[in-house]
């Protein structure tokens, strides 16, 4: 069973917002709201200034209090891939799952229902790329299955120096940032 | 000067940006509303549990109609926080073990019936004259004290489920950091019986259960003040994040309410003068019940909007 994710090079990102607006358009996420977004992070003192740009969403964590708060079961975790979805009319739009997300990476729908990234999984299962990662001009992406060690994405994990967002809070992510 | 670090996102999604604020006044008044009525349901309950329904004013006739009433106006409140209202009936075909809302949701389908018996014992006369039959239930249900005792049994145990769950629902969002304390519960549940004593005081006829209760009432204050303690010194000595959520009560953006309405007029002033009016001092009036269910809805309203306030810190340079 594959377990897919994704590994993102914060060398290669320049913060271009071309995967925020492919999301827009392929997901057609209305105006205002974001399933991907960009973070830039500057630490040091002038002159010497490190930066790290990284594109985010939501991580598909392997651990997820998102799941679990959930007292319908419209958020769920697919099994082919481990993509954690959320079943629009099966969701009454309580909100514990955005508020127990420590990522902050859903939000309610102006329709009603909770949403956020989805890895594309429509393109994914007719063999296609997410949206992102098919747009991204500088291939600072990669998606594919981290349980198959000679996928891509495994290679790259254990080729390059990486980091996970928030590893505290103990979800387990399976989106990487290459360093 | 210091190494800076500046971190800048270009998410902005409604009520998540730039701190979350999903949760807006539903459901503090929701969580207040739901904790009060458990504390009345323990204190029914327990005047049931002990026989003081033979008296004819006990209170316990009036708590369960009043917490009817109270209790669906919390689940309205609730309701109306809802996004996708068309498909609230989606709890009812489910049971998801994790989910405090799941198990809160199927709680309060049991706690009517409850509440319904406990007013079936002895039916308000407006009752009983548009529906006379109930009298007939209410003799009926009168010549078994050991029905009555289970009923007052059930509405202490599901009074309980009803108030730990209330915190419960916060505290499982690890994400959150002030909320991140199995503590939440017992703070809920003993401010929620606090304003039960108090709103009950206020309206009580019978003198020995006025008495009691501003008792009780001194004793649950006291005992939350100790809950406070405990949940601080708990978030204090934890990690970053939850020693930020602390200070943003103690000493941050929420500490003006926390500290004046919170703590000085819902708990300090009212248990003052409750003391001396259970010393006889002073007359029983009905300033300190009423500080302390205000005191007790600010209370929630603090703890949900900080809560959400309060989050994790994702820097990664070194
Ligand atoms: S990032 Fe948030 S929403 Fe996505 S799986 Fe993890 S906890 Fe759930
Ligand atoms: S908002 Fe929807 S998906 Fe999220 S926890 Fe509530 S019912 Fe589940």
């Amino acid at each position: 069973m594959p377990r897919y994710g994704m590994v993102i090079d914060t060398r290669k990102c320049v913060g271009c917002q071309d995967c925020v607006i492919a999301c827009k358009t392929e997901n057609n996420i209305p105006e205002g709201y974001n399933r991907d977004w960009i973070v830039t992070e500057a630490k040091g003192k002038f002159p010497d200034i490190q930066l790290e740009i990284r594109t985010e969403r939501c991580n598909h964590c392997s651990e997820t209090p998102c799941v679990s708060c959930c007292p319908t079961g419209a958020s769920h975790i697919q099994d082919v891939g481990g993509v954690v979805l959320v079943e629009h009319n099966m969701c009454i739009g309580c909100k514990a799952c955005v508020e127990a997300c420590p990522y902050d990476a859903r939000f309610i729908h102006p329709d009603g229902y909770a949403d956020k990234c989805t890895f594309c999984i429509h393109r994914v299962e007719k063999g296609q790329k997410p949206a992102c990662v098919e747009v991204c001009p500088t291939y600072c992406m990669y998606f594919g299955d981290l349980d198959d060690p000679n996928s891509e994405v495994s290679k790259l994990l254990q080729s390059r120096k990486w980091h996970i967002n928030l590893p505290d809070a103990g979800t387990q992510p399976n989106i990487f940032y290459l360093v | 000067m210091n190494a800076l670090l500046e971190i800048t996102t270009t998410r902005n999604n409604p009520h998540v940006d730039p701190s979350m604020a999903m949760w807006e006044w539903q459901i503090p008044v929701y969580l207040f509303l739901g904790g009060m009525v458990a504390g009345m349901m323990i204190i029914a309950g327990y005047f049931l549990f002990t026989g003081r329904h033979k008296e004819s004013n006990c209170s316990c006739f009036f708590i369960p109609i009043v917490s009817v009433v109270l209790l669906s106006l919390g689940m309205f409140a609730l309701f109306l926080d809802l996004a996708h209202k068309l498909y609230v009936w989606r709890l009812y075909t489910t049971f998801q073990f994790t989910s405090p809302m799941s198990w809160g949701a199927w709680i309060l389908i049991l706690v009517y019936p409850a509440l319904i018996a406990n007013i079936l014992i002895k039916p308000t006369k407006w009752m009983t004259d548009k529906l006379p039959i109930l009298l007939d239930y209410s003799k009926k249900m009168n010549e078994h004290p050991f029905l009555v005792k289970n009923i007052g049994i059930a509405n202490m145990i599901l009074g309980m489920m009803l108030g730990a769950y209330t915190g419960v629902l916060l505290s499982t969002l690890g994400s959150r950091p002030l909320w991140n304390t199995s503590l939440l519960w017992v703070l809920f549940l003993v401010s929620g019986l606090s304003a039960a004593a108090a709103f009950v005081h206020l309206f009580a006829k019978n003198k020995y259960e006025s008495e009691l209760l501003a008792k009780a009432d001194n004793g649950f204050l006291v005992i939350e003040l100790f809950v406070f303690v405990m949940i601080f010194l708990g978030l204090l000595s934890s990690a970053r994040p939850h020693i930020e959520a602390a200070h943003l009560l103690l000493s941050g953006a929420y500490a003006p309410v926390f500290w004046v309405f919170v703590i000085g007029i819902g708990i300090i002033v009212p248990l003052i003068i409750q003391l001396l009016a259970v010393n006889h001092k002073v007359s029983h009036t009905a300033i300190a019940p009423i500080l302390v269910i205000v005191g007790g809805l600010i209370l929630r309203f603090v703890i949900v909007s900080a809560g959400q306030f309060s989050h994790w810190f994702n820097a990664h340079l070194h």
